[in-house]
């Protein structure tokens, strides 16, 4: 049973949509999308738990032996995930089967697939594997961005599709690199023969660089990174909450690249340039975040600014910089998809003036207060899990080389936040003196308030288990950065009598 | 034979890669479809060319790398569902804006 569980995040998201597909009718959909999010947060959670025991789990699909086949790998951190995957998903489809799965077709299908791409994205240990996970994913979320209809979210999905599809192109050319120079494209092989000589090391050398340019593209690095404020801004408010993760899908997956693949073999290829550059891409959310016009927007900024956040960890190399990146990484996804799913609720109660930052109807008491955790979790202030992920962040990277640019470029942003949430917060819920027109009710209330109060409350949550998170954090970091733990673990799996099977 | 598939695959990344930049969505259309030829034709090629070698084993003959042309096969599928869904979404933006600009205006005021 253990032995095939490690693929189920893949393959109860899949059932899910084979079955949604096969019977139309919406209330069946919104059934086995909610069953299945629910079993996915358990099983994951399961998984999580397994996976903390430290032993590298290795599935190979169809029982080829690791270089051969396609493998998945369970560790500590793609674990943790795939759990933050299921539940940003349970809450997602929750706010959405209140209605927002009825302005389209084939919304629920389209969901679950997005969620295997997901999952499969973080548990493969193969490139090519990989590229088609990615692919799946941005299928049905180029599908999912135009969920709903109007003219802005086409606009914003032709330059969304269309910079992914050169993305895609960069991706399939990297790997042909790679394939063409080392023979693999298994990533425990790719790391082992890297550090072997007999290839090309500058062609290598590129074709990891190239790859690095694929992660850092949907991770939404300075100037690759100008697509993502208006598609996050155009999505859906659930669609948007299940996109808060997509960027994570590149930092995690060019964290995992580097310490397994590019710390023994090409040190020096992320130094200098990436630090730079992430600390630009967090001026430039910085300035993106002052200058935001409606909510929605202003929560798409602040998923550009945990991404450049973030991306100031890979270039250090360091198991106590990346312990402190993974907590953050969690608690920014969660409070960053509770603004979405908050700018969806607010944007409905106040009608015509919507989410944008001018006087309207007052939102309902509760919201006003979920607006306030929020905004506390988000700009990092004391006492919520922002603040804890910010200082971890903060007290690692001092020793770091570029400390001193990085602490002055964070605070900074921290403050702009401060003040960004500030006026927009006064705007949005005290500016309404004016104003006759009432405050509308939601339509499906119940389960929207559920969902966005689920993920609000994430902020207060993980700070009240902020010990045990950091922990798992810097255990699975610690065990991303075990050299040659992943390449023993995935190579070391391959059956004593392969050789005989071979000279058969 | 080298020469020429590097000629081709330099070629049409290159006309991919100016029509992409033109700024309308027909021409980007087809300067992606040109660039994931090229794509395909250097992933064929990363698993070394052979000439009249099938791509399986057998005792005493040449053989050509299987792997890559797998890789092309999805490639080509996943590059096909793909292009077919941009030109759906240009056909919807062209009726909804009138235009295939991928700039222009947000919405009609």
């Amino acid at each position: 049973m253990n032995t095939h569980a490690l693929i189920l995040p893949i393959l109860i998201p899949f059932v899910a949509a084979l079955l949604q597909m096969a019977g139309q009718r919406p209330a069946f959909q919104r059934t086995v999308g909610l069953l299945a999010a629910v079993l996915l947060v358990l099983v994951t959670a399961w998984l999580t738990r397994l996976a903390d025991d430290g032993v590298l789990r290795v599935y190979a699909l169809g029982d080829w032996p690791a270089p051969f086949g396609i493998v998945l790998v369970v560790d500590r951190l793609a674990a943790g995930m795939t759990l933050l995957t299921a539940i940003l998903a349970f809450a997602a489809l929750l706010y959405a089967s209140a209605g927002f799965d009825e302005r389209g077709q084939h919304f629920h299908p389209l969901f679950q697939l997005q969620v295997v791409g997901l999952c499969g994205a973080f548990l493969t240990g193969d490139l090519f594997n990989l590229f088609v996970f990615f692919e799946v994913m941005l299928l049905a979320s180029y599908t999912l961005l135009a969920h709903g209809g109007g003219l802005a979210r086409t606009r914003a999905g032709i330059s969304y599709v269309v910079l992914n599809l050169v993305g895609s192109a960069l991706f399939l050319i990297a790997l042909g690199l790679l394939y063409g120079t080392l023979g693999t494209l298994n990533l425990a092989d790719l790391a082992h023969r890297l550090t072997l000589p007999g290839h090309d090391p500058a062609l290598a050398r590129l074709a990891c660089a190239l790859l690095v340019a694929v992660f850092v593209l949907k991770a939404g690095l300075l100037p690759l990174s100008f697509w993502l404020p208006h598609t996050y801004t155009a999505a859906g408010a659930p669609v948007a909450a299940l996109f808060a993760i997509m960027t994570k899908v590149g930092i995690v997956a060019l964290l995992r690249l580097q310490c397994v693949a590019l710390a023994p073999a090409l040190p020096d290829l992320l130094d200098r340039w990436l630090t730079t550059l992430a600390l630009a891409t967090v001026v430039f959310a910085g300035l993106g975040i002052l200058a935001a016009s409606r909510l929605r927007a202003l929560g798409a900024w602040l998923v550009l600014l945990s991404a450049g956040t973030l991306l100031l960890t890979p270039a250090q190399a360091s198991p106590r910089v990346d312990a402190a990146a993974l907590f953050y990484l969690v608690q920014s996804t969660v409070a960053t998809a509770a603004f979405f799913l908050l700018a969806g609720v607010i944007a409905e109660q106040r009608g015509a003036a919507g989410d944008h930052f001018r006087a309207g109807p007052p939102p309902a008491a509760w919201l006003k207060v979920a607006f306030l955790i929020a905004a506390i979790t988000v700009a990092g202030l004391p006492p919520f899990s922002g603040f804890l992920g910010k200082l971890m962040l903060l007290s690692t990277l001092r020793e770091a080389p570029a400390g001193t640019a990085i602490w002055v470029v964070l605070l900074t942003a921290g403050f702009i936040v401060m003040i960004a949430l500030a006026r927009d917060g006064c705007l949005l819920i005290w500016r309404n003196g004016t104003f006759a027109e009432a405050t509308r009710p939601i339509a499906g209330g119940g389960r929207k308030a559920a969902a966005t109060l689920l993920l609000v409350a994430g902020g207060p949550l993980l700070a009240v288990v902020a010990r045990p998170l950091a922990d798992y954090s810097a255990r699975a970091a610690h065990q991303l950065h075990a050299p040659g733990g992943y390449v023993d673990a995935v190579l070391g799996r391959r059956p004593a009598n392969l050789g005989d099977e071979v000279a058969r | 034979m080298e020469a020429l598939l590097a000629i081709a695959v330099g070629v049409l990344s290159a006309c991919g890669v100016f029509l992409i930049l033109r700024a309308r969505t027909f021409p980007i259309l087809l300067g992606l479809t040109l660039l994931s030829y090229a794509v395909n034709l250097f992933l064929f090629a990363s698993g070394r060319l052979q000439v009249g070698a099938p791509p399986l084993i057998r005792p005493g003959g040449t053989y050509t790398d299987p792997l890559p042309q797998a890789l092309v096969l999805t490639a080509i599928v996943i590059g096909f569902g793909m292009t077919a869904y941009l030109a759906m979404l240009a056909l919807r933006a062209l009726s909804e804006s009138g235009g295939d600009h991928v700039d222009a205006p947000e919405e009609p005021r």
